[in-house]
């Protein structure tokens, strides 16, 4: 079985984000850059499965420009077989993107797709589902567990009340939550292998698909600020101030 | 201009996020009508007639629709929806399953997590960990959004809307249900709580979160937990407050042995009241905690629960 990955290119979750002063989005200059944390567990999922004997063959695919390059490199060292970066310049919405990788899944016709189940830039959480959508593909989302026997994907997802187990028809898409695995660290020789793994470049105007975005950002702006309080110096002063000062209990 | 939302239930009543949604909807203007999709719903869907401000609501009452699978919901709602201007659904799990499934049958996009309504075409959403806002505008025929309950107050419950029966039954027949590990407590859920006293790491493991069982009883409180505590197994994953798990904004947060990274703060900065108790000064959650004590927390728990 053939495993599609898709991998995104974000801001380093540690990294402090920062407004640009006259609104137009986030500055990016000069920020470290990583692979987001949802697809570094669905990259090593993807590999865990083929360690396993269950999949054949690990195909990564990121979608941007050419930096993006990067973080295929690094799923590659983390053990995936070959990548594919579509390329734009583009800042595409989830729907282009799920139509992108639609197109990827058509030609490449993989058993399961795993993806991570958000980007903690835009924060959306949509993309896996909409690509279940176009593809008429079965999902599992915010997945903890991924079970795959019989020819079916059996998925716990972590859900609002505890957890969920569904099971799903193959081809499946998963995306994957925290709990899913710890994804390991690559080893030096590993990213030295990576370099030579084939990395196929298509550009994402070639695909046939408007890229144009229905949703327009009209600013991007600081959320409101929050300031620190004072400090107390016992429990006795803070319940009394609760009681008395913020009347909330 | 119509809105569909899709209410959040659990076949016999409806969650505190559709009242959310419902005034989010408000918000935008319009006829509302509430789609409650499950099975044997009926008592869920009576409920949904009370919300204020609601001019019909939609059941869709089958098998297929009891666990609200997102491939049979996502074609249910995205063929009812194509006569609407907006579909709106809380940010659930289950919203959050669904929604980009029906936003890709319509072929228009999603706009997550709404925050605020500036006009029927324009929002407000967060984005990184909700350190930047951004607003956004639709050029889309159908909007499709989905809402941050925590920034929204619940509608009233002095309607009386009709109840119509959808009687579409879509069942993609591509997954089912297998089984459910819902946590039960006498306590509020965390979306609905007035008071959320949330541990972290420093509660060193499960069992100490026992220790905050008792103040949560005196405060009605519900329990949190930080995404730290969760990942080293000291309670279950629903009890996650942050960026990637619950986003709440409680009258009063109770932050204990939480340092405060950006992804918990991100779940929780919107509480009305911030209390955080760390043995350790430096502590990030001191800089947005409206109150702050410096001191062991295994000293003041048991001490805050005598006190209250």
């Amino acid at each position: 079985m053939k495993v599609l990955v898709t991998v995104k290119r974000v801001i380093d979750y540690n990294v402090k984000v920062r407004v640009k002063a006259d609104n137009t989005g986030v500055d990016l200059a000069n920020t470290k850059m990583s692979i987001n944390p949802f697809c570094e567990i669905a990259v090593e999922e993807a590999v865990r499965l083929k360690e396993k004997g269950v999949a054949t063959e690990v195909v990564v695919v990121s979608i941007g420009a050419k930096a993006c390059q990067e973080q295929i490199r690094t799923a590659l060292a983390l053990g995936a077989d070959r990548g594919i970066q579509i390329d734009t310049e583009l800042n595409l919405d989830s729907l282009q993107v799920a139509k992108l990788l639609a197109k990827v899944v058509e030609e490449e016709q993989p058993g399961l797709v795993i993806m991570g189940k958000q980007a903690i830039d835009s924060d959306n959480n949509q993309t896996g589902q909409m690509l279940g959508a176009l593809t008429n593909m079965p999902q599992g989302t915010f997945a903890s567990e991924l079970v795959i026997e019989n020819g079916k994907a059996k998925v716990t997802r972590e859900i609002d009340g505890g957890l969920q187990t569904v099971e799903l028809s193959m081809p499946a898409i998963v995306t994957t939550d925290l709990r899913l695995n710890e994804p390991r660290y690559a080893k030096l020789p590993n990213i030295m292998k990576a370099k030579r793994k084939p990395l196929v470049v298509k550009a994402a105007a070639d695909f046939g698909i408007n890229l144009t975005s229905s949703v327009e950002v009209l600013k991007v702006a600081e959320p409101a600020k929050r300031d620190g309080g004072e400090m107390v110096d016992s429990v006795e002063a803070l319940v009394a101030k609760l009681k008395d000062e913020a009347k909330v209990i | 201009m119509t809105i569909l939302l899709i209410a959040e239930h659990d076949n016999s009543a409806v969650k505190a996020d559709t009242l959310k949604a419902v005034n989010a909807a408000t918000a935008i203007g319009g006829d509302i009508h509430v789609l409650v999709a499950g099975a044997n719903c009926s008592a869920a869907a009576d409920e949904a007639a009370k919300i204020s401000g609601v001019a019909k609501v939609l059941v869709a009452d089958n098998e297929a629709y009891e666990h609200q699978l997102a491939e049979n919901m996502g074609l249910l709602v995205s063929d009812l929806g194509k006569d609407y201007s907006h579909i709106v659904s809380p940010a659930t799990t289950t919203g959050k399953n669904f929604m980009p499934r029906v936003a890709a049958l319509l072929d228009v996009a999603q706009i997550s997590d709404i925050i605020a309504v500036h006009s029927e075409d324009s929002f407000d959403r967060p984005i990184y960990a909700g350190n930047a806002i951004a607003t956004v505008k639709s050029s889309d025929a159908i909007k499709v959004l989905t809402v941050r309950v925590a920034a929204f107050s619940e509608a009233g419950t002095d309607g009386s809307a009709e109840v119509v029966a959808v009687d579409a039954v879509h069942d993609a027949g591509i997954s089912s249900f297998v089984s459910a590990e819902l946590t039960k407590s006498e306590r509020p859920e965390l979306g609905a709580a007035r008071v959320i006293i949330s541990g972290g790491r420093g509660m060193q493991n499960g069992e100490n979160f026992k220790l905050l069982e008792g103040i949560a009883d005196k405060l009605g409180a519900a329990i949190g937990a930080s995404r730290a505590a969760v990942d080293a197994g000291f309670v279950p994953n629903d009890m996650q407050v942050g960026q990637t798990g619950k986003i709440v904004a409680p009258e009063l947060y109770i932050a204990v042995g939480i340092s405060g990274a950006i992804q918990h703060l991100a779940g929780m900065k919107d509480s009305k009241v911030i209390v955080a108790i760390n043995k350790d000064p430096e502590a990030p959650i001191f800089q947005i905690a409206d109150y702050g004590l410096v001191a062991d927390l295994f000293d003041v728990l048991p001490e805050l629960e005598a006190a209250l």
